[in-house]
Formats: C-alpha cells, sequence, structure tokens
C-alpha cells in the first residue's frame, strides 16, 4: 500500500534513524510512505485557546497537500495522512477535528488560504502503528528474523498518542497496541505502571530539573519492573527519558542508564535489517551491550 | 331521522348576561335549525337542569347544547342529568360562554355578544353530528407478578398477598433475598441485614397467597394494560426436590464428598464452595442444588460421587430447564440493581491487584471477620474510595448511587469496631447524609477517629518490588497531595440498572430515564407507576436507594395494584380511535404511528385495541386515506367546528383559531377567564384531546374557510399524556407550510405552542401578538385560496 | 495567609473572559481534586490544578501569579479523568494567553545555552515557544 507520510521537523534532523528505521521496516511490510510535497511545521502543540483559530493554519496546510496528492495520482483514494511523531499525530488530528466541528473555523481559515485549494476536512491522521495494526500484527510476526524472546521491552506511550480521548488512537489508561506490536516481535511486553506517565514534554527547555524528576521516576519504575529497555514512538519523550538521563545521573549517582529505542528501530532489528538504517549510534545511552548481551547484533 | 336540538342559554346570575346579551343570542339560535332554546339564571341548578329532563321527556329532544361555564365545570352535571332522563351523556355540547367570552371580554359586550353567538353556533354544528358512545370496561382478576426477589420483591408480594391477591414471585438467582441478603449489616442502625430479611424470606416460602418460582427468568411479555401473558423459564437445580420423603432429604453427605472448590458467587469469592451445595445458609427455598459450571459431571464429564452416594436417590443429571406460561393482572417489577464495573475505572487496579476490592466484596469481608483466621486478611490501614463510577462523567453515569457514602461509613465503622487499632480512611468529593439518622451516623464514624478526607482519589498503583499498594489524591481541604501506602483498598462503587431491568424495560416497553432506570409516570404524583397501566416499579430499578426507601416503595405499588385490582374491571373513557374498515386500504402506516401500540392489522385492516388507546388522536395524521377516525373528535365534527367558527365571520374581521389541548391549553384559558384577563376576542378556541389531533386537512380547512392563522396549544410535553405530541405536531405543521407557501400564500400563520396551568401571561402575550400579527399581514386573497383549495 | 475577596464584577468578568478563552464551564468544577491527584509535575507547582480552577471561579485574578499554568505541560491526563468533563489544560493555556498577550515572554531565547540549543530536538523549542512566548 502507498500512503501519504507526514515526517515533520524533527524526524529530517535529531530523529532520522527514526524515520529511517520506519520507512525500513515498513517496506518490508510492503507499505510505502509517499512523503507530502511542500509540507510544513505542524506547531507541534495544539492551540488551546478558543479564539486561537490561527495556529491551526498549518496543520490543515498539510492536509490540503494530501487532498492534491490524491488529484495528481500520486496515491490513490488515500485520504490518510500517517504520522510517526506523536506530537506530530497530536497536533494534526485535533487541528483535522476542530475544523471538522467547527465548520465556520474551516471557512476563516479557508478565506485565509486563499491562494490554497479550499480544504474539505476529509482527511484523516493516522500514526504508523495504527496501520501496523490494521496490516494485522502476524504479518509482522512472520517477518521476525531475529527473536526478541530474550529482551525485556517497557512500552512507554507518553502523552500524545493517548489523550485526549477522542484524539488518543488507544485507552487513555489502558492501552495495548505496542504490547501486540511487542508480542508479534516475539520480545515479552513489560506490564508498569509509568507508560502512559508524562515526560514533562517542552518543559525540558526552562525546568530541566521537573523533567529529569519525571525522567526518574519513569526509568526506575520501568527497571523495577524488569526491563531492559524502552520504545516510544515521541521524539520529545525520547530526548527527555534518553538524554536527560545524563542529568538524571548527576541527581542520583545511583541510577543506572537504560536504552530508549524508537519501536520503529526494534522492529528493523527484529527484522534482521541493515544497521545503517537502524542508527544505534544515534541514541544517547548506547543500547549495543545491551543487543549485544541477547545476540542481537 | 329528523333531528331535535334543545339550546339552553345560561345567565350564571349575571357573569354571562350582563356583558352578553342573550336575548340576542336566543334570537340568532332561532334562526337555527333546533327543537327549542331557554334561557335560565342559572343552568347548573337543580331547576336548570330539570328544564333539559323535562324537555327531554316532553319533546323528545335528542341532543343537547348548553351554553353556560366551562365544561370543566358542569359537563359532568349535565351529562348526569341527561342519562337520568334516558339520553346518552355523549350526545352534549357545550359552549363556554363564561370563561371564553363574558369574563375576558368584559369591557366589550358587543364584541361579547357576537362572539357568544359563534360559539353557540358552533355548538350546534358539532352536536348535530355527535352520537352516543357507550362506556366500555376489562374485567380484570387478581393475579400479580411480582419480577425480582429482593427486599423490593418480598415486601411487595407479602403485602399483596396478605391482602389476598394471588402472587407470583420470580427470581432469577437460587434463591430470594437479593443484594441485601449480601450485606453483613445495614446503615445507620447497624442491624443485621439476615436477621431483619430471613423472616421474611421465610414468610414468602410459606404464604398461600405466593407461589415462588427461583432460578427462573421471564423470556418474554406480550398482552395490554392490566393483562399480560408471560414467559419464563425456569432453570435446572439437578435435585428433585424436598416435596415427599422420597426425594432429598438434605442430608449432607454429597456435599461433604463433592471434590469440587470453588468461589461461591453468593459470598463474592470470598470463601469456596462445593459444587453441590445450598445457595446460602438462609437460602429460600433452602434447596440443594448443582452448579453446571464447576461440577465436573458437566465440566469433565468424568464426576458422579453425589449422584452414587445420594440414600434418597434424588439427584437429576438429566433435567432440562422448564418452559412456563401464565396470565396476570398486573405486574410489580422489582429488578433491582447491580454495581457499577470497577473495571470502566481502570487507575484503581481493581482487576490487577488483589487487595483490591470492591464495597460489596468488602460486606462479604467483615462478614467473615470474626473467623479465626478470617477468610481474607485486611490488614491494619484501609482505604475507602468513594464516587467509583458514580458521578462521572467520563463513563457516562452524572448520577450519584445515594447509598455509597453511607456504606462506606457502615463499613468503616464496622472494621473500626471490631479492630480499634485499624486506620481507616474514606476518599469522598461530597459527603451525603440525606437520611433519618444518617448525619448522626457519620459523626459517630468520625468520633471512632475514622478520617475522611475530601478528595477524588486519582490513581492507585502497585509498588512493583514491594507490591504494597499506593494510592493518590489530592486532599482538597488542605491542598495537599497525598501519596501514601495501604493494605486495603475498598472501592464503593455505586450503582447501575442490572441486564433483568434492561431486558423488562424492552419486553414491556416501558420507559427509561436519562439514568438508565425505569423512568416512573411521574417523579411527583405517580411515582410508582409506569407508562404502562398496570404495571408498577419498586425498589432500585426505579433508581438508587437504600432499604428503608425501597421498602416504602415496595408497599406503596402493592397498595397501587391492590386499589387497581379492587374495582374488578377497569373503565376505559369512550373516546377512543377507530377504524372505518371500508376505507382502510391496510397500508399499516398507522401501526407505528401509535406511540401506545394499540393498532394492529387484522385481516389486511387496521384494527384498535381499544384496551391499549388512550384517545390522543396522533394516529389520524398518519392515514393516507382518512380511515382513522376518534370518537366525539371525528374528521367531520371538528370540520363543522371549525367551519361554524368561521361561517359568520366579516370580510374585514381576522378570526385565529387556536385548537387547545383538554388538559392543558383549554384549561389555561379557563383561568384567564376567570381572573378577568383579556386576549384578543379574535381568538377562538376548540377542543382537541392533543395538538397531534389536528391533521393537517384540518387546519387547510381552516385556512379555506377564511381563517388568518391556526395556534396550536399543547400540554408541555415532558408532563404530558401524550409526550409524544408535540413531534407529530410539528410534522404535521411543516406540512401545511409547505402547501401554504406552494399556493404563494405568505406569513408565519401556523403557530405551535407548549403551556401549563399556570401559563398566564404567556398565553395572553402569545395570543394578542399573533392577533398583531395578523393585522398586520394583508389578507389572503382568493386566488390564494384557489390555489391551496388545488393542493389538496 | 488567609486574604479577603471581594466578590464583585471584576471577578465576575474575570471568570467570563477566562471561561470565554478556554471555552470552559469552569463553574461547573466540583473541587474534587482529581486532577491534582494524578497530574505529574504536582510537585513543582505552588498551588494545585484544583486551586487553580477555584481561583478563577471566585475570580481570583492573584492565579496569574502563580507558576501552576507555566508547568502543566497539556499532558491531558486530568482532562481524560475530570469527572465533570472539564479540560483544566484549556483553562490553564487561557491563564498563560492573558499574560503572554500583555507581549511578557517567559522564555528568553538569547538566554538559551548554545550546546543545549545543539542538542534539543526542534519539537522541543518549537512547543515551548509556542506555549511560553507571545
Amino acid at each position: 500500500m502507498k500512503i501519504p507520510y507526514y515526517p515533520g521537523c524533527t524526524l529530517k534532523s535529531t530523529a532520522k534513524h527514526f524515520e529511517n528505521s520506519a520507512i525500513a521496516s515498513a517496506k518490508a511490510l510492503d507499505i510505502e510512505f509517499i512523503e507530502l510535497p511542500k509540507w510544513n511545521c505542524c506547531g507541534v502543540v495544539t492551540p488551546l485557546a478558543e479564539d486561537d483559530i490561527m495556529h491551526h493554519v498549518a496543520p490543515v496546510r498539510n492536509m490540503i497537500r494530501v487532498l492534491e496528492m490524491n488529484k495528481a495520482g500520486t496515491v490513490s483514494n488515500e485520504k490518510r495522512l500517517l504520522t510517526l511523531c506523536s506530537m506530530c499525530f497530536n497536533t494534526l488530528k485535533r487541528s483535522s477535528l476542530r475544523v471538522k466541528e467547527k465548520i465556520d473555523d474551516l471557512d476563516i481559515l479557508n478565506d485565509f488560504m486563499y491562494k490554497e485549494e479550499d480544504y474539505d476536512g476529509s482527511v484523516e491522521i493516522v500514526h504508523f502503528l495504527e496501520i501496523l495494526k490494521e496490516n494485522g500484527f502476524d504479518k509482522i510476526n512472520k517477518k521476525v528474523k531475529k527473536s526478541l524472546k530474550d529482551l525485556k521491552v517497557a512500552p512507554y506511550y507518553g502523552c500524545m498518542l493517548l489523550r485526549p480521548k477522542d484524539i488518543g488512537l488507544d485507552d487513555p489508561e489502558r492501552p495495548t497496541i505496542f504490547e501486540e506490536l511487542l508480542s508479534a516481535l516475539n520480545a515479552p511486553p513489560v506490564d508498569w505502571r509509568a507508560k502512559n506517565k508524562c515526560c514533562g514534554s517542552f518543559l525540558t527547555l526552562e525546568n530541566k530539573e521537573t523533567v529529569a524528576k519525571l525522567g526518574h521516576d519513569i526509568l526506575t519504575n520501568a527497571q523495577k519492573s524488569g526491563a531492559d529497555m524502552i520504545i516510544t514512538s515521541c521524539p520529545l519523550c525520547a530526548f527527555n527519558l534518553d538524554n536527560r538521563q545524563k542529568i538524571i545521573k548527576k541527581i542520583h549517582p545511583e541510577f543506572e542508564t537504560i536504552p530508549v529505542l524508537y519501536f520503529t528501530q526494534l522492529m528493523a532489528i527484529a527484522f534482521g535489517l541493515d544497521k545503517e538504517l537502524i542508527g544505534l549510534d544515534k541514541n544517547f545511552i548506547n543500547p549495543i551491550p545491551l543487543l549485544e548481551s541477547k545476540g542481537l547484533l | 331521522m329528523t333531528m331535535k336540538i334543545g339550546v339552553y342559554l345560561c345567565q350564571c346570575g349575571g357573569n354571562i348576561s350582563k356583558v352578553v346579551d342573550l336575548e340576542k343570542t336566543k334570537k340568532f339560535v332561532e334562526n337555527k335549525d333546533i327543537e327549542i332554546v331557554q334561557i335560565h339564571s342559572n343552568m347548573c341548578s337543580g331547576a336548570g337542569q330539570k328544564l333539559i329532563t323535562n324537555d327531554i321527556e316532553n319533546l323528545g329532544l335528542d341532543k343537547i347544547v348548553v351554553a353556560a361555564c366551562s365544561p370543566h365545570f358542569h359537563e359532568k352535571t349535565f351529562r348526569a342529568a341527561m342519562e337520568k332522563a334516558g339520553l346518552n351523556p355523549h350526545v352534549l355540547e357545550i359552549a363556554n360562554l363564561r370563561e371564553h367570552v363574558s369574563w375576558p371580554l368584559k369591557k366589550q359586550p358587543e364584541v361579547a355578544t357576537k362572539k357568544a353567538n359563534d360559539l353557540v353556533n358552533i355548538a350546534i354544528e358539532k352536536v348535530s353530528l355527535n352520537y352516543p358512545l357507550e362506556q366500555k370496561s376489562f374485567k380484570m382478576e387478581n393475579r400479580v407478578l411480582v419480577i425480582g426477589g429482593g427486599i423490593a420483591g418480598i415486601q411487595a408480594s407479602l403485602d399483596l398477598a396478605d391482602a389476598g391477591k394471588q402472587v407470583t414471585l420470580i427470581e432469577k438467582e437460587p434463591s430470594i433475598g437479593g443484594k441485601m441478603a449480601l450485606l453483613t449489616k445495614t446503615f445507620p442502625t447497624e442491624d443485621c441485614a439476615a436477621c431483619i430479611l430471613s423472616p421474611k424470606m421465610a414468610a414468602i416460602a410459606a404464604h398461600p397467597n405466593i407461589k415462588l418460582l427461583t432460578n427462573t427468568m421471564v423470556t418474554n411479555t406480550s398482552g395490554h394494560r392490566l393483562h399480560f401473558e408471560i414467559e419464563a423459564e425456569t432453570k435446572p437445580k439437578f435435585i428433585n426436590p424436598n416435596i415427599d420423603m422420597d426425594e432429598c432429604l438434605g442430608c449432607f453427605q454429597c456435599q461433604m464428598e463433592c471434590p469440587v472448590d470453588y468461589p461461591d458467587d453468593w459470598e463474592l469469592g470470598i470463601v469456596d464452595r462445593k459444587a453441590i451445595y445450598v445457595p446460602a445458609s438462609l437460602a429460600i427455598p433452602y434447596q440443594y442444588m448443582i452448579d453446571p459450571n464447576s461440577c465436573l459431571h458437566f465440566t469433565e464429564d468424568s464426576c458422579s460421587i453425589c449422584a452414587d452416594i445420594c440414600p434418597q436417590k434424588a439427584i437429576d443429571f438429566e433435567q432440562k430447564p422448564e418452559k412456563l406460561k401464565f396470565t396476570v393482572d398486573n405486574i410489580i417489577v422489582a429488578t433491582g440493581y447491580d454495581t457499577i464495573d470497577p473495571n470502566i475505572k481502570p487507575m484503581f487496579g481493581y482487576d490487577k491487584y488483589k487487595n483490591v476490592v470492591t464495597g460489596m466484596e468488602m460486606e462479604r469481608i467483615v462478614d467473615h471477620l470474626n473467623e479465626k483466621p478470617p477468610p481474607r486478611d485486611i490488614g491494619e490501614k484501609i482505604a475507602f474510595i468513594q464516587c467509583v463510577g458514580s458521578r462521572d462523567e467520563q463513563v457516562g453515569n452524572e448520577y450519584c448511587s445515594r447509598v455509597c457514602c453511607m456504606y462506606a461509613t457502615k463499613l468503616a465503622s464496622l472494621v473500626k469496631q471490631d479492630r480499634p487499632e485499624s486506620d481507616i480512611y474514606i476518599f469522598y468529593t461530597d459527603m451525603r447524609a440525606y437520611g433519618k439518622g444518617f448525619e448522626e451516623y457519620y459523626k459517630r464514624a468520625q468520633e471512632m477517629g475514622i478520617k475522611y478526607i475530601r478528595g477524588k482519589v486519582a490513581e492507585v498503583n502497585q509498588d512493583p518490588e514491594t507490591n504494597n499498594l499506593v494510592l493518590k489524591a489530592e486532599d482538597t481541604l488542605s491542598r495537599q497531595i497525598i501519596e501514601s501506602e495501604f493494605d486495603l483498598i475498598v472501592l464503593s462503587n455505586g450503582l447501575q440498572p442490572n441486564k433483568s431491568t434492561e431486558f423488562i424495560i424492552d419486553s414491556l416497553k416501558l420507559a427509561k430515564s436519562p439514568d438508565g432506570f425505569i423512568k416512573e409516570a411521574h417523579p411527583k404524583y405517580k411515582p410508582v407507576d409506569t407508562d404502562i397501566e398496570g404495571v408498577f416499579i419498586a425498589g432500585t430499578a426505579q433508581g438508587p436507594k437504600d432499604i428503608p426507601d425501597t421498602v416504602v416503595q415496595a408497599g406503596a405499588a402493592a397498595a397501587r395494584v391492590i386499589g387497581t385490582l379492587s374495582k374488578g374491571e377497569f373503565d376505559v373513557d369512550p373516546v377512543l380511535a377507530f377504524v372505518e374498515t371500508d376505507v382502510c386500504d391496510g397500508c399499516e402506516k398507522c401501526i407505528n404511528a401509535c406511540p401506545k401500540h394499540a393498532l394492529k392489522m387484522n385481516s389486511g385492516k387496521a384494527e384498535v385495541d381499544e384496551a391499549l388507546c388512550v384517545g390522543g388522536g396522533s394516529c389520524i395524521s398518519s392515514c393516507p386515506v382518512q380511515a382513522i377516525d376518534l370518537h366525539d373528535f371525528t374528521n367531520s365534527q371538528m370540520s363543522a367546528s371549525v367551519f361554524a367558527s368561521l361561517e359568520h365571520k366579516k370580510k374585514d374581521e381576522h378570526r385565529i383559531i387556536l385548537f387547545a389541548d383538554n388538559a392543558s391549553t383549554y384549561r389555561l384559558a379557563d383561568t384567564i377567564g376567570v381572573k378577568k384577563m383579556t386576549y384578543s376576542h379574535e381568538v377562538y378556541i376548540i377542543r382537541t384531546p392533543s395538538g397531534s389531533r389536528i391533521s393537517p386537512n384540518l387546519m387547510l380547512q381552516a385556512f379555506i374557510n377564511g381563517a388568518d392563522a391556526i395556534m396550536i396549544g399543547d400540554n408541555i410535553s415532558k408532563s404530558s399524556s401524550f409526550p409524544w405530541s408535540k413531534d407529530i405536531s410539528l410534522e404535521n405543521i411543516k406540512a401545511v407550510n409547505n402547501k401554504l407557501e406552494k399556493a404563494g400564500i405568505k406569513g408565519d400563520r401556523l403557530k405551535y405552542y407548549e403551556f401549563n396551568s399556570s401559563m398566564l401571561k404567556e398565553f395572553v402575550i402569545e395570543a394578542d401578538k399573533m392577533a398583531d400579527y395578523v393585522q398586520q399581514l394583508s389578507k389572503i386573497t382568493d386566488e390564494e385560496l384557489n390555489r391551496l383549495k388545488e393542493t389538496i | 495567609m488567609p486574604k479577603t475577596i471581594v466578590l464583585d464584577k471584576k471577578s465576575v468578568n474575570f471568570l467570563k473572559k477566562i471561561t470565554e478563552l478556554s471555552g470552559e464551564i469552569i463553574t461547573l468544577c466540583d473541587q474534587c481534586g482529581t486532577c491534582s491527584g494524578g497530574c505529574p509535575v504536582i510537585e513543582d507547582m505552588d498551588i494545585t490544578p484544583s486551586q487553580l480552577m477555584r481561583m478563577v471561579l471566585i475570580g481570583d485574578q492573584t492565579v496569574l501569579q502563580s507558576k501552576t499554568m507555566w508547568l502543566c505541560a497539556t499532558c491531558n491526563t486530568c482532562t481524560v479523568r475530570c469527572p465533570r468533563g472539564l479540560d483544566v489544560s484549556k483553562v490553564a493555556e487561557a491563564l498563560r494567553q492573558t499574560t503572554l498577550r500583555q507581549s511578557i515572554d517567559k522564555v528568553k531565547i538569547d538566554e538559551i545555552p548554545k550546546e543545549e540549543l545543539a542538542e534539543l530536538p526542534q519539537i522541543a523549542l518549537v512547543a515551548a515557544f509556542r506555549k511560553l512566548t507571545s
């Protein structure tokens, strides 16, 4: 299948390995990402003030691109827009629903973007995980070349995949989609409390200590629950949980680091894909020793 | 046959005659085809009535018109007089000259006289089409079905049986007792639930007027008000009961030998039972049974120890479900509640953590607390989480479950009394101690040292290493965050309708409240009636309530049944729908249009079930060929009234027809008259059972005959006997508006109103507003009327 | 220290303004504290989220001096749990916007250390600027 794909800013820079491993794993499953032409930053966070309509321009503009792709025949009758980054997923989806519910807002936005074709509200924002589920986790299982059975993985959902309810792709309190994926990769999922706790998000800029505190709680809960590593689908969560371990270690010298990977990296490992594509050298806490010890590299 | 109409004009001691020139009215009437017209000072007096009865006897009158006060005052009086003289009471029409003419038009005597003539004209034209109607009545016997053997059903059954009614009590569980039998003690008195319940349970088994069917579910209901066909199914217990000495003696041997240990559902899994067992120590009937879900004979086909050792050979693995069919006259629905599944709030971890229990489980735990050792360890530090599943829009429950504040207080108090060293916290949002003795009970719990923390708990987690439960909440009074370990966490989960209630609602076509429980016919004055006549409700099936309220309600429901059945038959007002079978083409459109399901097909024609019809008339507009009609408000009678109301209208006059529903709007107009309030004389009021009776045809006829506008006044739908009337009326108005538009007739000439009896000002404002409005509109031209006629 | 609060037109107008800006019917808040109990950053706040809601409800504008709304990371844990269906994160945004729209920034871009700028993912920067600057 071919599906319009929105990468977002971070997947073209610090999270390039997320994109590479995702595209490669998808390809192994015959899913082809067709990158949006002329896409723009979604704004990362959704505007929450009632009167703030202008900040929906950026997300909606990307949705117009999907309509254009359908018109041009780059994809055929595929109005779903695939995302990888949890924040892009959340922001785009919230805008897509807002303009669907409030037609007046859509009129204002269309007027404002008078040089663009009118947006009609028909694009649906999806996350790669949803497409994997729809495609069938059994198909993933068939592609597994290296079994992850000795790897105890704690799936970290964070916030943006789950909340609020009308946006989330799973039950906000008891999600299972990552566990289903891990089972398909033969990796025993770790059941843990902090899987949907907030990592502190953008507070990482101004409130590093707060983020370190949250990270410490999340990471130690994963460790106490028996996890060898954590997976995520959000570059900001990845930064707060992975890179910020440096600060956590400073505050809590007894803290032992734990690798944080994108879920697509884990898929690529299980599928036995090229090391270049997995990009394990990009992760802050080096996962290679762990993976080697489990015979996965 | 020529008609002989007598017309009687009442002066009402001057109330009418000082405004209306009745001599002029008399002259007006004399020009009509009538037998006699008389004026009297007080028609309602004995002398006035005598005028009528004498004329019936002497002149052979067969139709009567009385022009006096509102029919709501003396219609009954005149009907009785006519009956005395041998005339059917339904050939009477009353022209409401006092409330609708002389009082509101007190200062316009000339206008009043003209309007009085018109109203008498309407009455004469209508009465000439009236015909005798017979009072219908249906026989009832003495049979009552009580569905549900909890405290509500038990109490209702006993009250009914004591009053000599033949009661069938159906319970889906193997024993009666319901949820109350599971409680340890009851708040706020702390008397033991079993001790106060078991004598009542035993009385059920012993009562000669009660037939008890346990392990039995209603599977289907049919029939109509005050006569119901019931189908039910009894699940097998696999034991032949101890009817005589040849069968089960309750000797206990089977239970001793049964190899199965299975969580006891009666004890909510706190202790185990065998696969062959008596459901509970206080079970009624006290009978052994086999649970096929845990018995190895059924699950593995491997064991028959009990059957082998039974000295009486009372065990019968081959027993099959038994189907039952019977007829009853009244039903009491006492199907109770279920506790809300705590797993809908996953943040409390009920399914994950062993030491998170529900309130009902805690009842059983506390009940066994004195055993050594008790089946469940409760530790020392206990938290209760209130409002689990209630008052929570995240799970769709807006309502308060009403009992949780007190049952938590009770369970906490019982633990504290037994183990004073325990440390107990109740996390609540609002403490609701509204009942008798509740506040005092709450205070005693506080006195004992139970700590009430005002804050809804956000989450419960288990430390992955220590397995200790950690609870997080804000103490909203100190604004501190509590994050603390507990040995046991009790979820005070609320109440919700159970599956049986859902089934009965569907089967008996009862209405549901927004909270999902059964809706009572009226929350204030019909609190135990349902929308279906002959079906009553008791207990928590109607909404969360405690035991005293339930017992009160059960008694009230029983009393309503006793009252209903004591008549032996029930009367039905003869104002009912009927079908002209010659005209009916069997299109079946009316079948779904009747909200009371009173219409059904019989050999290709629609047929009215007169025991179900309530005479609202909403079926009339559903019939494309005008085959359905309503006695006393027939199409021809209504047309005659409309025509007569416009017959003497002059070119330069305006006229607005107000179709007023009998229960609300018509009486409201009466009250306005009584208060001597004034509204436009151009508004002419015609009585209708409901707004939905006014078919598009009738509205069109009114316009064609010269009406400038039509108002339809209905009862407020939520308190109406015909709550569906509004929707149907609005549909009908839409249809007529379309035709008006097509004919090029301008203006908003059709309006629907909901009035209750106190909306005096609103009525006057709306009537005057409409009068002003038609004043400003240009008149409907003949050309437009011709086009309108063509559309019909 | 308790202070005396006068309930006047000013307090009504403040509630009205925040209600309009957030789209949330703040008077529905039942003060159950579910939001505070589950809030991941509660330890660093000076007033709890439910207290913030209460202050807006009574029109106490000193709520604008609190740091609570600046610590809300819009994780929406409270949103999916509020028994009254309220979205506290929207109220926090309305309070932030009330300050930011007076051209008061909460982040000084030129004060961010170079090495941080190099390391931080774009989404962290864009999100923080969107939430904390005018």
